[in-house]
């Protein structure tokens, strides 16, 4: 039943009605002990782009789902051009002219840019007048599309494309975004920023979830902010400096990262020499020549868009996938291309994976059984003789829950009970405990609020500091310049030399992500639609 | 109103122990209503099926002869599925078991020694091991589903042990009955008092106790665990998945082929083209019951005796067929899964329906 009263329509006569044409009022939203809104006003004129900022854990998301449909909330009321109404599910929101593009796209892989589309709009429709639809809404906002690619071949950047376009397709009154430039380079950043304009000045309303706040103040007309589930204030972000929207965000000083006195090159402990490493996956990247070399105390950053090698890349070093070529990867100078991930950690290497749950933990094992989970093979008395000392783990725990404050509610709690950045401080301590002369992090502050991202930033720059190799795997750009020594970029499988973090400059990183092939292959496409 | 399954955040420790105390409930009620559709009385019925059995002492030896297998294979399966890997094909190696087991009476018949017993024993746990690692070996090198090669291969076993009583294996003087020579002397289990209870429970309350300490404290035991709740996360510890896969089918097919053999050598005596009442499917029923907790499994083998005895006693007393014994089994089987979703998720009445309405 996804019928929508006529007078909720956003096309009869409440048109007008309200200056504004969204009000959330005192939106309230229990989720058993917690109130994840807790009497949020949010309020958003046509032509308006409107960013939502607050921490992970903010209410952020809960407050985009119930505009959108897909939660309802406990008490408070929307108001749609003026009119009260209830948006019943996500279909009744598309029908009223709501449209959102989500951070976590659910496209097939194995189709075509029209035929994903045409599997996410309603009804049947004539796949050749689709494809022209979607050339012609791509061309016009300067969204280059091929309506016959697969979804297989595209970039992250091209794959949010879709999804505005489709969005774009249903003619919205009112456009939802939830971080959309996590995934993509400057450069692709700076084209959407021009979209999304283009829209505000016909009078689409943007929702705007980020929390990158230099974004917000260059694009933003007005910014709500939510803390802890609670209506913080709505500012102007042009007048407010990015240290004062944090402070809102945060509800005190955020700590400053201290990097130290800079990187003294010791001996490299991790190199990567000629890795060449084909994939099985149809849909995964095969790594080329890549090139590295990390030396004790210094942080080596891999920056680059999603999927571009990244994971396959991790699980290289880690010894999850084993590739054929004994000196293609040494560690401490040693070859050990062919040792699998324990014979790793026995070299007293550490790793932490991008995935926090299913892959660095197991969700429903306690936090001492996922402390097994990587020190079983370390030697530091967690297991002896084969049988495991739950009271050795338990007391690494303590140590971790100390000096990373992990906020958990009972002593050994399952780790899917943790917040994702609670989780994320738990899976970094439980590496750092061990004293790792070579740690390897993918993504280590990915979707973690700001006050446990300097914690985890500022422990990798200590333990690079004390002498031991780090290498970060990142999207997050901020993050890399704020502590890394060198930066490399990945694209496509293959790594750029690293380059010393203050010689190289964000417009050239920016290229090497995209590569200068995808800026070819835009402007042909470009040449084809226009 | 609607119904609505809600994820609980972390799971819950007191459904999955009052779960299966659920299912069980849910079962006998059920039960009544058929019995009472079948035009018996449901109360007088219940009580022949599920008590009755458990009064004389007679009937409690045979609940324990008939829990033996059932505790035997089910804790092997317990580990099984705590790894996910689906070993469904119990009952053919419990078969392959007896079969390997019983070469010593059929060929060596004179060989009258401790040993003689011990070498059955030994072949039988073997011969099971084996025929386990077939599906175990058609999984990790090719892929194959192992509930579908484990299940299909039940079936060649059974053909297998017909063919072979039926004929080499057939006992010259045995009046050309489908049947073995009689096993005797050390070729037989030693009996615990007057009844049929033998040795086997020994093995049975053994391999229990084994597994319970190897899945809680052992390293092994936590791969296997890891395994089964994540196996990302297994590769990330290091874990070799197929060893796991290995380890298991091994394990589980080495305790049913033990069942097996005991099953010949103690109450049955001989080879005859049935040795076992579906032990080997109703031990799935045990290890899911049991909270595939190899503890769990003794008291959940028990219950599952009873449903046998139970079938029994209701052909005898009430006249129907004993295959309500299957009927109460399957309904068990379907209530505890169902109820097990509990554990992860609550139900929560919403009261109205997804219709839009006006605020």
């Amino acid at each position: 039943m996804e019928q929508v009263d006529a007078d909720s329509s956003p096309i009869d006569g409440t048109e007008n009605a309200s200056e504004f044409l969204l009000e959330a009022r005192n939106i309230v939203k229990v989720f058993g002990p917690l109130r994840a809104n807790d009497n949020v006003t949010l309020t958003l004129k046509s032509g308006e782009i409107h960013a939502l900022l607050g921490e992970n854990g903010a209410g952020k998301s809960t407050l985009v789902k119930i505009i959108y449909g897909a939660l309802q909330p406990t008490s408070g009321s929307l108001l749609w051009n003026g009119a009260p109404v209830r948006i019943a599910n996500p279909a009744a929101a598309r029908a009223m002219g709501i449209s959102m593009v989500f951070q976590h796209f659910s496209l097939f892989d194995a189709l075509t840019v029209t035929e994903n589309i045409a599997l996410a709009l309603p009804g049947n429709r004539n796949m050749t007048v689709l494809a022209d639809s979607i050339a012609t809404v791509s061309r016009e906002y300067g969204l280059p599309l091929r309506p016959d690619a697969l979804i297989a071949d595209l970039s992250v950047g091209e794959r949010q494309r879709i999804e505005i376009v489709r969005c774009l397709l249903q003619e919205p009154r009112l456009l939802i975004m939830d971080e959309p430039t996590a995934v993509l380079t400057p450069q692709e950043a700076d084209r959407l920023f021009i979209t999304l304009k283009r829209l505000a000045a016909e009078g689409c309303g943007i929702l705007y979830i980020s929390h990158r706040l230099d974004e917000v103040k260059r694009i933003c007309h007005e910014a709500t902010i939510l803390r802890h589930g609670k209506f913080v204030s709505t500012v102007k972000p042009q007048e407010e400096t990015a240290t004062s929207l944090a402070r809102l965000m945060v509800g005190g000083e955020v700590a400053v990262v201290k990097s130290g006195e800079t990187a003294k090159s010791g001996p490299p402990l991790l190199e990567l020499i000629d890795l060449t490493l084909p994939t099985d996956d149809p849909f995964g990247v095969t790594l080329k020549n890549i090139d590295l070399r990390v030396r004790s105390g210094e942080i080596v950053a891999i920056a680059g868009v999603a999927g571009n090698g990244q994971s396959e890349m991790f699980d290289a070093i880690s010894g999850e996938t084993l590739g054929n070529e004994k000196g293609a990867i040494k560690l401490a100078g040693e070859a050990c291309g062919k040792e699998n991930i324990t014979e790793r950690r026995h070299r007293n290497v550490a790793f932490v994976s991008e995935e926090r749950l299913g892959h660095g933990a197991v969700p429903n094992f306690s936090l001492s059984e996922n402390i097994v989970l990587t020190h079983h093979a370390t030697g530091d008395g967690v297991v002896r003789k084969g049988l495991i000392n739950r009271s050795a783990a338990t007391e690494v725990i303590g140590r971790v829950t100390k000096v990373f404050d992990v906020r958990k509610n009972t002593a050994d709690p399952e780790a899917r009970s943790l917040s994702g950045g609670n989780l994320q401080k738990f899976v970094v301590g439980r590496e750092i405990a061990l004293k790792p002369k070579v740690l390897v992090i993918n993504q280590p502050t990915w979707g973690v609020d700001a006050g446990a991202a300097a914690r985890i930033r500022q422990a990798l720059i200590d333990l690079a500091r004390g002498g031991s190799a780090v290498l970060m795997i990142s999207q997050d750009l901020e993050e890399i310049y704020e502590i890394a020594d060198r930066i490399a970029v990945i694209s496509r499988g293959e790594l750029s030399p690293a380059y010393p973090a203050d010689e190289i400059s964000l417009e050239r990183i920016g290229l090497l992500m995209a590569g200068t092939q995808d800026e070819l292959g835009d402007n042909g496409e470009l040449a084809r639609l226009g | 109103m609607t119904l609505v399954l809600e994820k609980r955040s972390a799971h819950s420790i007191v459904l999955v122990f009052t779960s299966p105390i659920l299912a069980i409930t849910i079962t006998v009620v059920i039960g009544g209503i058929i019995f009472t559709g079948l035009g018996l009385d449901p109360i007088t019925s219940l009580y022949i099926y599920f008590v009755e059995p458990v009064t004389t002492l007679w009937s409690i030896e045979e609940l324990i002869v008939k829990a033996t297998p059932l505790v035997l294979i089910g804790v092997g399966l317990s580990v099984c599925y705590t790894a996910n890997v689906w070993n469904i094909g119990a009952e053919g190696q419990l078969t392959m078991g007896a079969l390997a087991g019983s070469a010593v009476p059929v060929f060596f018949t004179t060989w009258q020694s401790p040993a003689a017993l011990i070498a059955m024993l030994v072949l039988g746990a073997v011969g099971g091991a084996l025929y386990g690692a077939i599906p175990a070996a058609l999984k990790n090198r090719f892929g194959a589903n192992e509930i579908l090669t484990s299940l299909m291969l039940v079936y060649v076993a059974q053909l297998l042990l017909d063919w072979l009583v039926r004929g080499p294996w057939r006992d010259p003087q045995g009046y050309n009955f489908p049947q073995s020579v009689p096993f005797e002397g050390w070729q037989v289990l030693p009996f615990i008092g007057e009844g049929r209870v033998h040795i086997g429970v020994v093995f049975a309350i053994i391999a229990a106790i084994v597994l319970f300490v190897l899945m809680r404290k052992s390293l092994w035991g936590f791969k296997v665990r890891v395994i089964g709740s994540a196996p990302r996360a297994g590769g990330f510890a290091g874990f070799a998945e197929k060893r796991v896969v290995w380890f298991c089918f091994l394990l589980s097919g080495a305790l049913a082929g033990l069942a097996g053999i005991c099953e010949v050598a103690g109450p049955g005596g001989q080879l005859q083209p049935s040795i076992s009442p579906g032990y080997g499917f109703t031990a799935i029923i045990v290890a899911f019951l049991g909270r595939l907790n190899p503890i769990g499994v003794i008291f959940a083998g028990i219950l599952l005796a009873i449903s046998y005895l139970g079938g029994e006693a209701a052909q005898v007393e009430l006249g129907i067929s004993d295959k309500t014994a299957q009927v109460f089994q399957g309904m068990l089987l379907f209530f505890i899964l169902a109820c097990d979703t509990l554990i992860h998720y609550r139900i929560r009445f919403v009261p109205s329906g997804p219709m839009t309405r006006r605020a």
